[in-house]
């Protein structure tokens, strides 16, 4: 690794209650590069990416110990601005959730609420992420349509679009293809992996041969507790642990 | 002997069907026949005496029972009225549904006795709401008037516009929040440029269904906006209202009046109708953009 790593989790767990969802994890993500969040269901990969850009707060009992420093400064301190964190992160959802407004309003959601204003530049950061995220030639003419008549593979191109104008430094995805057929998967995969030349990208993934295919680094997590991490061709060749080997060969799922 | 049985079962399965198919059947048509009879018996009575000058003109001849003029009055002094306290109730419900989902969770504390305080006032008989807000009145020492009413059917409004808002409010998928609060939105943000606009639908028909319980209550104005001859011209001016026209009206033994409060009642099932098919056309209009 070359670069600092811009992502820092040390010593973090998380409970729902009296429930542990995660485990003193200390990770630290690689930059530029795409990590897989791996693991069977229940063990807490989506906890570890929502505890990334604080979304973990929105969920009632929820508390959190450690630090997720981001760009060095701890998410969870005293006088973090909860917006400000979230603004470096962008994040691809499940389901893509488009919001009740029209594919540009979309797009220029973000942008607005950080105050950009004039028109010229919102037309511009719009059309330029529609390129991006390769929905432009699709929407182009009719950008003032609901969002919501689109295709889900479209709309979730849309949202990382969305995310994107917003101009994170961090792309998080958490399952983002699952409710894809496979040719708008394919697609979202394709441009994850032309984005990591500029951004960092941290992705749960439930199928491992989507993490063979796009994952350059790998986390592999079993009932809330970090198992092993590694460089993703490592640790698909050779498995420090049984738990990992069992998972990897599908003894475990 | 088990064909026997079975035809048996199905047989008696069957006749269980159809007498809930006569029971269906039975209460639809009983609500739509219902809903034609009182609609066709107010047109049918208010026949003989609604005519243009009606909607147009105040009272005359006589204190407001009079035998001429209209009940202009009474439009005017419930649209104001019934506007007024919607308004006022929508400033109140929406920040309310919008702080109970968004700021409170949901099983807080806060959030559970709101919802139940409201649900109680929801079934608060409207003339104690009319009594009430006379207890106020005297103690501030306002006279009846279009004031004192719009602020007394707010009361009555409110409890039902802000517990259905927070209905649809509620039914505001998580993950629709998410996605504009990951992208940095703050919640004010998020409740009102994304909730809020997605809930649209479900909001204006709780409008709808306010103003509507708004228009048509009489005990509530009985002592608080009064009733007048003339249409209120300053909120201290007492405002007169149709259900209290229909209920003077049909009070007087005289049946040219008692026609005039058929009349009353039709103008007054218009305005409702009126709302709620500007209510429709709006719904389709904002949910454009809604989310599926």
């Amino acid at each position: 690794m070359n670069e600092k790593s811009p992502i820092s989790i040390r010593n973090l767990s998380v409970y729902y209650g009296l429930h542990p969802a995660l485990k003193d994890v200390s990770v630290d993500i690689p930059a530029r590069q795409i990590t897989a969040i791996i693991g069977p269901s229940g063990c807490g990969k989506t906890t570890l990416l929502k505890s990334l850009n604080r979304l973990v707060d929105a969920v009632e009992g929820v508390r959190v110990e450690g630090e997720v420093l981001v760009d060095g400064e701890d998410i969870y301190g005293p006088r973090v601005e909860v917006t400000q964190i979230r603004k470096k992160m962008g994040l691809l959802s499940q389901k893509p959730q488009v919001l009740p407004m029209s594919i540009y309003d979309n797009v220029a959601y973000g942008p607005r609420i950080h105050g950009l204003r004039s028109r010229t530049e919102l037309d511009r950061t719009v059309e330029h992420y529609l390129r991006v995220s390769g929905l432009w030639e699709e929407v182009s003419g009719r950008l003032h349509q609901p969002a919501s008549e689109l295709s889900v593979g479209q709309q979730q191109r849309l949202c990382l679009a969305r995310g994107l104008a917003v101009e994170p430094e961090i792309i998080l995805g958490d399952e983002p293809t699952s409710a894809l057929d496979p040719q708008s998967s394919q697609n979202v995969e394709r441009r994850l992996m032309e984005l990591k030349k500029d951004y960092t990208v941290v992705t749960v993934t439930h199928i491992l041969r989507q993490a063979r295919r796009i994952a350059d680094y790998l986390v592999f997590l079993f009932l809330g507790e970090l198992v092993e991490h590694g460089p993703a061709a490592e640790v698909f060749a050779n498995q420090r642990d049984p738990r990992t080997r069992a998972y990897l060969t599908g003894e475990i799922s | 002997m088990m064909t026997n049985g079975l035809n048996g079962t199905l047989k008696k399965r069957k006749r269980v069907e159809l007498l809930f198919k006569i029971m269906m059947i039975g209460s639809t048509a009983l609500v739509i026949g219902s809903l034609v009879f009182i609609i066709g018996t107010i047109v049918w009575k208010s026949l003989p005496a609604l005519n243009l000058s009606m909607v147009t003109r105040t009272p005359k001849g006589g204190f407001y029972l009079g035998k001429e003029g209209g009940i202009l009055n009474a439009i005017v002094g419930s649209l104001y009225l019934a506007l007024g306290a919607t308004v006022l109730a929508f400033l109140l419900s929406l920040p309310l549904a919008l702080y109970l989902n968004l700021y409170k969770g949901r099983g807080s504390k806060t959030a559970v006795w709101t919802r139940f305080s409201l649900d109680v006032l929801w079934g608060v008989p409207s003339i104690v709401y009319g009594a009430f807000g006379f207890l106020v009145m005297m103690m501030v020492g306002l006279r009846a008037s279009l004031l004192a009413g719009i602020v007394t059917v707010a009361l009555l409004e409110f409890p039902i516009m802000s517990r259905a808002i927070d209905e649809v409010v509620r039914l505001v998928p998580k993950e629709l929040r998410e996605a504009s609060d990951s992208l940095g939105a703050t919640r004010f943000e998020t409740a009102v440029r994304v909730v809020a606009r997605q809930a649209v639908p479900g909001i204006l028909t709780a409008v709808l269904m306010a103003f509507g319980r708004g228009i048509g209550d009489a005990a509530s104005v009985l002592f608080t906006a009064g009733f007048t001859d003339r249409v209120p011209a300053s909120l201290l001016d007492p405002a007169a209202t149709l259900p209290l026209a229909i209920f003077f009206q049909l009070g007087t033994p005289f049946p040219e009046v008692q026609q005039r409060a058929y009349a009353s009642a039709a103008v007054l099932t218009l305005i409702i109708l009126a709302a709620s098919i500007t209510g429709r056309v709006l719904t389709r209009r904002y949910t454009k953009h809604v989310v599926k």
